[in-house]
């Protein structure tokens, strides 16, 4: 009986121990998520910003900090509403956060745009922004915006990071210059991956010539599991560099298992992969949601498709890995001064061919519509013009180039 | 320490049958007890106030007229779901499969949506789509109970299975009608003509779901206690053999049941995709289906009881949204909480049907 007593004592205490441990870390974290809220508050504007997911998705943690690091610039007051799924229950978050007296209210998943777009019917005198969406400059309403980057262009710079390290492979013989294959894990065989996938090789390749590619796709913007088996995958197939559009850590950590370099999205990915992170490319929202509150505070429009570029740094690469080829930093520097002077463009049609001849020409499905019916020409002074400014942020780029393959265009 | 004869600290002793009161009050006291654990909890693990943390519990159920509107429509569809599977569950038909009927009756109603919308008037879509999604749930729920009626399959494993199945089918049919092209969602079907909309009711677009399940719910505790139909799955359900003996034909019971258990997990899927959600996706149903199997069996197939056990998952559910985004504490938190009620609510009907007999009290009535 004693003994039954004394080991359940030191049970008890181990528990009470262990549960005090854990109070005392999460109270530290907490501190940190509400300090934004501490600030006075100067602004009329009062934000209210929908997630699909919560900050374990480096998608909705890139939008996090961002949302945080411009409320509180401007002292603004805001709200952070986390795992609203692509259903009804966004329009009721935003109708919500308007009940709540937000003035700006903020979506940051594709599937959001929809719902949106009933909230953004219902409240006029609310303005909402979407990021990623396709339809605000067709649905002619005044408060509702959509948001985007080219960040094609970080892509085109990541890829140049890719493109050094491969032929740093082939100059120490590990690899032949015909093995010089990549794989990339995307989510579907949506427009916004495809751009994504075509600018990052095309990056690869502009200082590569040999690099080829193949392409695997998980049907889901956030399934760990599926993007960690795709990266597996894709190394057993020969691919000697990894880089993904996805939203979890599947690809990144897959790759640190198996010591292939890596080529990160939304974010830097080096303390969970310190030995193969090469670099991240990703959107920083700071400068719309700074732009687009400014304007609401000013009682001025928003610009109803607002496309954010390396100039006006929302396109941005993060620091570079450990990993990376000698000379990466300067080649990355000297493309993206190039780009930014238009001096050269990712999509420009002498670097790529489709089925063997040259895209000359091409009619791109930019107003979205159920029959996907092609209604913009888009190739114009021999470039792809990809977000352009008369047509729309969101990416259309679909087109399948040559140099890479597709292992599986299931969805 | 120092017994002659090794007697245990307790003995469990069943309990007669308790008066209401007594175990209403057990009942309460179970759902103080599981309160003040969570407080405790909150503020070992957070340092954040329990008083606070439950007033937003409550604010985000009830906070505006939307919120309770809101809580008063999911209750209802879980609560839907829950009287769908009860029939079942009465005749120890182990349905696990609502979720995969409801998915099957919300893919039937936005196949008509999208294929008939704009070329039917839209009364006759919308009579359409109730057949259509009823008959698909049905269907969902008569290929498992066939295969039980006539071969004696396992239920558990094949009303499971058809859960996959459906979402399966749910995935196929996302790619075929997605918009636009690749990004593997329907988006709002028919948003600017509202083809295929089910249409609000005294200008509220939540009165209709709850007005379907207020109906819904009187059927089924008739049908369960008062009709022959009602009391032939209560045999059924109580011994196979006894029904056999009196001349229940028990595989048409089995069929019958589990096809109105499924045309019900239709509707619910007619009211998500028609009614509120107006798209289909692989998660519509949200695990609902799965739920619904505790608050039925937590109620004792009770639907009047149901109303409530519905009431305060969901109720739990839109606080936990709440506190998650008062406090920054993650929606992960307030399932924590919730399962914490949950234990200790299941927990105390042990102590209803049991009770504790301590060893000083039962030497003494020993004497």
């Amino acid at each position: 009986m004693k003994k039954k007593l004394i080991s359940l004592l030191t049970v008890v205490a181990l528990t009470v121990a262990a549960l005090a441990g854990c109070g005392s870390s999460a109270k530290n974290t907490d501190e940190s998520t509400t300090t934004g809220e501490e600030t006075t508050k100067t602004s009329t504007v009062k934000a209210g910003f929908i997630f699909l997911h919560d900050e374990n998705s480096t998608y909705d943690l890139n939008f996090m900090n961002a949302a945080k690091e411009a409320c509180d610039k401007l002292g603004i007051e805001y709200v952070l509403k986390t795992n609203i799924p692509e259903g009804q229950e966004c329009y009721e978050a935003a109708c919500e956060l308007a009940d709540a007296g937000c003035n700006f209210i903020f979506a940051d998943s594709f599937g959001h745009e929809d719902y949106m777009i009933e909230a953004a019917k219902e409240y006029p005198e609310v303005q909402f922004s979407h990021a990623t969406g396709t339809k605000a400059h067709t649905e002619n309403l005044d408060n509702f915006h959509n948001a985007f980057a080219s960040i094609y262009d970080g892509r085109y710079l990541a890829g140049i990071a890719a493109g050094m390290k491969l032929n740093e492979m082939i100059d120490n013989g590990e690899i032949t210059a015909d093995q010089a294959k990549m794989g990339y894990v995307g989510a579907f065989t949506y427009a916004e991956v495809i751009s994504g996938y075509t600018s990052f090789f095309l990056g690869a390749r502009s200082v590569c010539p040999s690099a080829t590619m193949e392409v695997t796709f998980t049907g889901s913007w956030y399934d760990e599991t599926a993007e960690k088996e795709g990266a597996n995958k894709l190394i057993q197939n020969g691919c000697v560099l990894i880089s993904q559009h996805a939203d979890s850590m599947g690809a990144p950590t897959a790759c640190e298992t198996a010591g292939v370099p890596n080529v990160s999205y939304n974010g830097s990915t080096v303390n969970a992969c310190p030995n193969t992170f090469l670099v991240s490319s990703r959107i920083n929202w700071a400068p719309y949601f700074e732009y687009a509150m400014g304007c609401v505070a000013d009682g001025k429009a928003i610009d109803t498709d607002w496309c954010g570029t390396l100039e006006n740094g929302a396109v941005e690469l993060t620091e570079l890995g450990t990993a990376v080829a000698e000379g990466t930093q300067e080649a990355i520097d000297a493309a993206k001064a190039d780009l930014i002077a238009g001096k050269i463009h990712v999509f420009d049609i002498s670097t790529f061919t489709v089925d063997g001849a040259a895209l000359e020409s091409y009619e791109a499905d930019v107003d979205t519509d159920a029959d996907y019916t092609p209604d913009h020409e888009v190739v114009i002074d021999g470039y792809f013009h990809e977000s352009g400014e008369d047509f729309r942020s969101a990416p259309y780029f679909d087109v399948q180039i040559d140099g890479i393959s597709l292992l599986d265009t299931a969805f | 320490m120092s017994e002659k004869k090794k007697e245990p600290f307790f003995h469990i002793v069943k309990r007669d049958a308790l008066p209401w009161y007594s175990s209403l009050g057990i009942r309460i006291a179970a759902i103080v007890l599981a309160l003040i654990l969570c407080a405790i909890v909150t503020t070992i693990t957070t340092g954040i106030n329990p008083i606070q943390v439950f007033v937003s519990i409550i604010a985000g159920a009830f906070g505006t007229t939307r919120k309770t509107w809101i809580t008063l429509q999911n209750t209802a569809i879980l609560l839907l779901i829950s009287l769908a599977l009860t029939p079942a569950f009465k005749m120890k038909f182990w349905n696990i499969g609502g979720e995969g009927q409801v998915l099957m009756g919300g893919l039937a109603s936005a196949a008509c949506m999208i294929c008939l919308g704009g070329k039917l008037p839209n009364a006759v879509l919308i009579a359409c789509m109730v057949a259509a999604s009823i008959a698909a749930g049905a269907a969902w729920g008569f290929i498992p109970a066939f295969f039980r009626a006539k071969w004696n399959t396992n239920e558990t494993l094949s009303t499971l299975m058809m859960n996959y199945i459906a979402t399966q089918l749910v995935a196929f049919f996302t790619i075929v009608w997605e918009v636009p092209k690749g990004s593997g969602k329907i988006g709002i079907i028919n948003q600017n003509s509202n083809a295929g909309w089910l249409p609000q009711v005294f200008g509220s677009k939540y009165l209709l779901t709850i007005l379907v399940a207020v109906i819904i719910t009187i059927f089924m505790y008739i049908y369960l206690n008062y009709s022959k139909q009602g009391y032939e799955i209560s045999v059924v359900g109580e011994s196979e053999n006894t029904a056999k003996y009196v001349g229940i034909k028990v595989p048409k019971i089995i069929i019958r049941t589990m096809v109105i258990s499924g045309a019900i997990c239709g509707l619910v899927g007619l009211l998500l995709v028609g009614g509120i959600n107006h798209t289909v996706t692989t998660t519509i149903a949200g695990g609902q289906g799965f739920t619904a199997v505790l608050v039925s069996w937590m109620s004792k197939f009770n639907p009047l009881i149901m109303i409530f056990s519905s009431a305060l998952i969901v109720f739990m559910d839109r606080g936990a949204g709440e506190i998650s985004t008062a406090f920054g504490l993650n929606h992960s938190y307030s399932d924590i909480l919730t399962g914490i009620i949950l234990f200790f609510i299941i927990g105390c009907e042990f102590f209803i049907s049991y009770r504790i007999q301590f060893r000083k009290k039962a030497e003494k009535e020993a004497k």
